[in-house]
């Protein structure tokens, strides 16, 4: 599924990173990468951007670009 | 102790990981700010607390050499290019993972370099415990622990990283990439070895550079067509090995050997106690329906102590000193018999007109003490998550709230604010459309015209202003989007810091940076200006001075001007030449009416502007006010943001001519319509 997807709370392992240019350089350079757990902790009021927890710390994308990043949601 | 001899130190680490602190500690006040040439990015040297001889730069924040935002450039530049002999690479302890991300690429600088860890005070409180021995080892750089909130460490760190600049201390050649990344790095390598040494660039780094397919330094080596073949056949084997492609393959490579690193040296028993609390912290502060109001709320007390409380009492004060400092002038001046002419300049021109923009100081000094501490808090951030969703539609982050928030109360203090922006696209885009956000130095204009034509309509003219002045910035924002800044937009990927407690000692330094800026500014270009003005409104053109200043330069120069509002509605001579004063400060509009009249109070204007203006002339008068460009001192402002006179004075005419259309529309439409 994409990280878009994922219900606030819910963990995910991400798959594949896609998205070009810029945007997915620093993607990948602030930790989303391959095999990382990442975590939905909640959406911003006016329904975007959202707020990931990942790597013990807190980062914030939009919407548009979480759409590009594929995850597997771990069931706990 | 008191080493003498010159080293140049460069501060490097990711955002918030308290860098800027660190700075703070090490040099204490003797620090001094300036701009990298060329570019807007703020440049601060010091030299260190008893080693005068040892300078520390503090580099920008950045996550990754990847050259994408201003911020990423000049680091990169500088490392390359200046060569310090030793780098300081602070990060942040209780996100260790992330930080030395960074870390691994400068490794490969052949740059001295030591590590501070700094927040250890954090990690331990929380249990978590980090071999410092084992890591330093691993990592084949010197580690120190330290908390640069507390003072902890910073001796040691500054020992040790004098001494690895002094002893040129390598970091250890560590290769932490394995399988194919370092088959493909180390073909690279072989291949370049001469070109990269004619560059001077790092070999190391130009190998790894060339694997994640770097546009820039690809070009410096100056490869020939052969080479450039065989490494394209070297990645494309890495990548159908890997399956993934060669920016993902470093990332994943990096973060493995981090990955390794981490389980070697940390023990991690819990999330840390301050990490715990931001979590709950930010469950009500960017709560679904809470968050904006409460946003508004710390805003509006923020601008309330600032503009209101704190504000009009330290203006006052500072007011009455620069009375009493005239006054006392003058009279030395009289005494000592200096020529009338003489005499007007000092006192009328350049006491009055600095004394009055100075008397914005205050102000500006209180609005950057709240500034920073809600950016070192960490909140700042949360704004931007919050709103980001309502600037995206004008092509901006929601980091360009703020600044554009505090448009309201004054351009000066916002323009320069946009300086927390990280993209230079934003910035710039946030310092064109903050001056159409209706300052309070407007206000004493709007106050007197509708007191003169609107008094039962009062609130819904003021009102309509506002908004004016919001909707012309968005059809801008949009222009603009669609025009010079049509470059996409800087990626919204942006850490939420954990919520700290601003250290003193940093709001206070930002304070007075802020003060000294403007303070600069006063005394040069505003200067000159008010000098200039004063010259236009004594002297007619025979350089005669004038007793009624309707023989001025400057009531010809309003009557020479005066043909161009004419279709606005307000073509009479006084409404263009108070139009010229406003420049020096919007509050000279209404006082240059007063004289232009020979009104002796603001009743008095108000009684007499009505022969002047109709209802729909004022209103039109008004519009232009509104958005015409703004006073010396935002121009000022913006020169320097903007980073140069040609781009400032674009942005001035645009202003202008927007102003002028719209009031054009707005008196016309209200002719056809009335």
């Amino acid at each position: 599924m994409k990280l878009n997807e994922l219900k606030v709370g819910h963990t995910g392992i991400i798959c594949k990173v896609g998205g070009e240019g810029a945007l997915r350089r620093r993607l990948l350079d602030m930790g989303i990468t391959p095999n990382t757990k990442i975590m939905v902790r909640k959406v911003a009021p006016m329904g975007d951007p959202i707020e990931l927890h990942l790597r013990s710390y807190e980062l914030t994308i939009r919407l548009d670009d979480a759409e590009k990043i594929e995850v597997e949601e771990l069931i706990s | 102790m008191n080493s003498s001899t010159a080293v140049k130190i460069a501060l490097i680490g990711n955002p918030n990981c308290g860098k800027t602190t660190l700075f703070n500690q090490l040099t204490g006040s003797n620090q001094h700010v300036g701009n990298f040439p060329g570019v807007t990015v703020e440049k601060k040297e010091g030299s260190i607390r008893k080693h005068k001889g040892a300078t520390v730069i503090d580099l920008p924040g950045i996550y990754s050499l990847s050259p994408y935002t201003s911020e990423e450039v000049v680091t990169r530049d500088y490392l390359l290019k200046e060569k310090p002999d030793c780098i300081i690479n602070i990060i942040d302890a209780t996100s260790i993972e992330r930080n030395l991300y960074l870390t691994l690429q400068l490794m490969e600088l052949d740059l001295p370099m030591v590590l501070a860890l700094n927040m250890m005070d954090e990690v331990r409180a929380s249990g978590t415990s980090i071999d410092i021995s084992k890591l330093q080892e691993k990592l084949g750089i010197p580690v120190v622990p330290i908390s640069a909130s507390k003072n902890e460490g910073t001796e040691e760190l500054t020992q040790r990283t004098i001494k690895a600049a002094e002893q040129q201390l390598l970091p250890k050649k560590i290769d932490f990439c394995d399988g194919y990344v370092h088959t493909a790095i180390h073909s690279i390598a072989h291949l370049i070895g001469r070109e990269a040494n004619e560059a001077g660039l790092p070999l190391r780094f130009a190998a790894t550079k060339i694997v994640e397919g770097d546009e820039p330094v690809m070009r410096s080596l100056n490869l020939l067509e052969p080479e450039i073949d065989i490494i394209a056949h070297i990645v494309d084997d890495m990548e159908s090995h890997l399956k993934t492609d060669r920016e993902a393959a470093m990332a994943d490579m990096r973060y493995a050997y981090i990955g390794k690193v981490c389980d070697a040296t940390v023990v991690k028993l819990g999330e840390t106690k301050e990490h715990l609390r931001s979590v709950k912290i930010d469950n009500i502060l960017t709560h679904k329906y809470f968050a904006i109001p409460i946003f508004l709320g710390i805003m509006l007390i923020v601008f309330w102590l600032t503009f209101g409380v704190f504000g009009t009492a330290l203006s006052g004060l500072l007011a009455a000193a620069i009375d009493q400092f005239t006054a006392f002038s003058s009279q030395s001046l009289l005494q000592a018999g200096v020529s009338t002419a003489l005499h007007s300049l000092i006192i009328d021109g350049v006491f009055v007109g600095v004394g009055s923009v100075l008397s914005f100081l205050p102000t500006i000094v209180i609005l950057f003490c709240f500034l920073s501490i809600l950016e070192d808090s960490g909140y700042m951030a949360r704004v931007a998550f919050v709103m980001d969703k309502l600037l995206r539609k004008i092509g901006l982050s929601g980091r360009s709230f703020v600044p554009m928030l505090i448009g309201f109360g004054c351009s000066v203090p916002a323009i320069m604010a946009t300086r927390t922006l990280p993209s230079e696209r934003d910035r710039k885009m946030t310092i064109l459309l903050t001056p159409f956000m209706s300052c309070s130095a407007k206000l004493p204009i709007y106050a007197t015209f509708t007191a003169a034509f609107f008094s039962e309509y009062k609130a819904l003219v003021m009102f309509s202003l506002y908004v004016m002045g919001i909707l012309v910035s968005i059809l801008y924002g949009l222009l603009l989007q669609k025009t010079i800044y049509k470059g996409k937009p800087v990626p919204f990927v942006m850490e939420l810091p954990s919520y700290r407690f601003p250290a003193p000692k940093s709001v206070l330094l930002h304070m007075w940076e802020k003060a000294k800026d403007f303070l600069i500014k006063a005394f040069t270009i505003i200067f000159i200006a008010t000098i200039i003005i004063w010259a236009l409104q004594s002297f007619d053109f025979g350089f005669n001075m004038v007793t009624d200043s309707q023989d001025s330069m400057l009531a010809a120069l309003g009557k020479l001007a005066s043909p161009i509002f004419a279709p606005l509605g307000f073509g009479d001579w006084r409404a263009a030449t108070a139009l010229i004063t406003g420049l020096t400060a919007k509050e000279a509009v209404i006082s240059t009416f007063a004289v232009l009249m020979n009104a002796s109070d603001t009743s008095a204007v108000i009684a007499m502007l009505s022969d002047i203006f109709t209802p729909l002339q004022a209103f039109s008068f008004l519009t232009f006010c509104l958005l015409y460009m703004p006073c010396v001192a935002a121009m000022a402002a913006v020169k320097r943001e903007l980073g140069g006179y040609r781009v400032a004075i674009f942005a001035m005419a645009a202003q202008t001519v927007i102003a002028w259309l719209t009031a054009l529309i707005i008196y016309q439409a209200g002719l056809f319509i009335l």
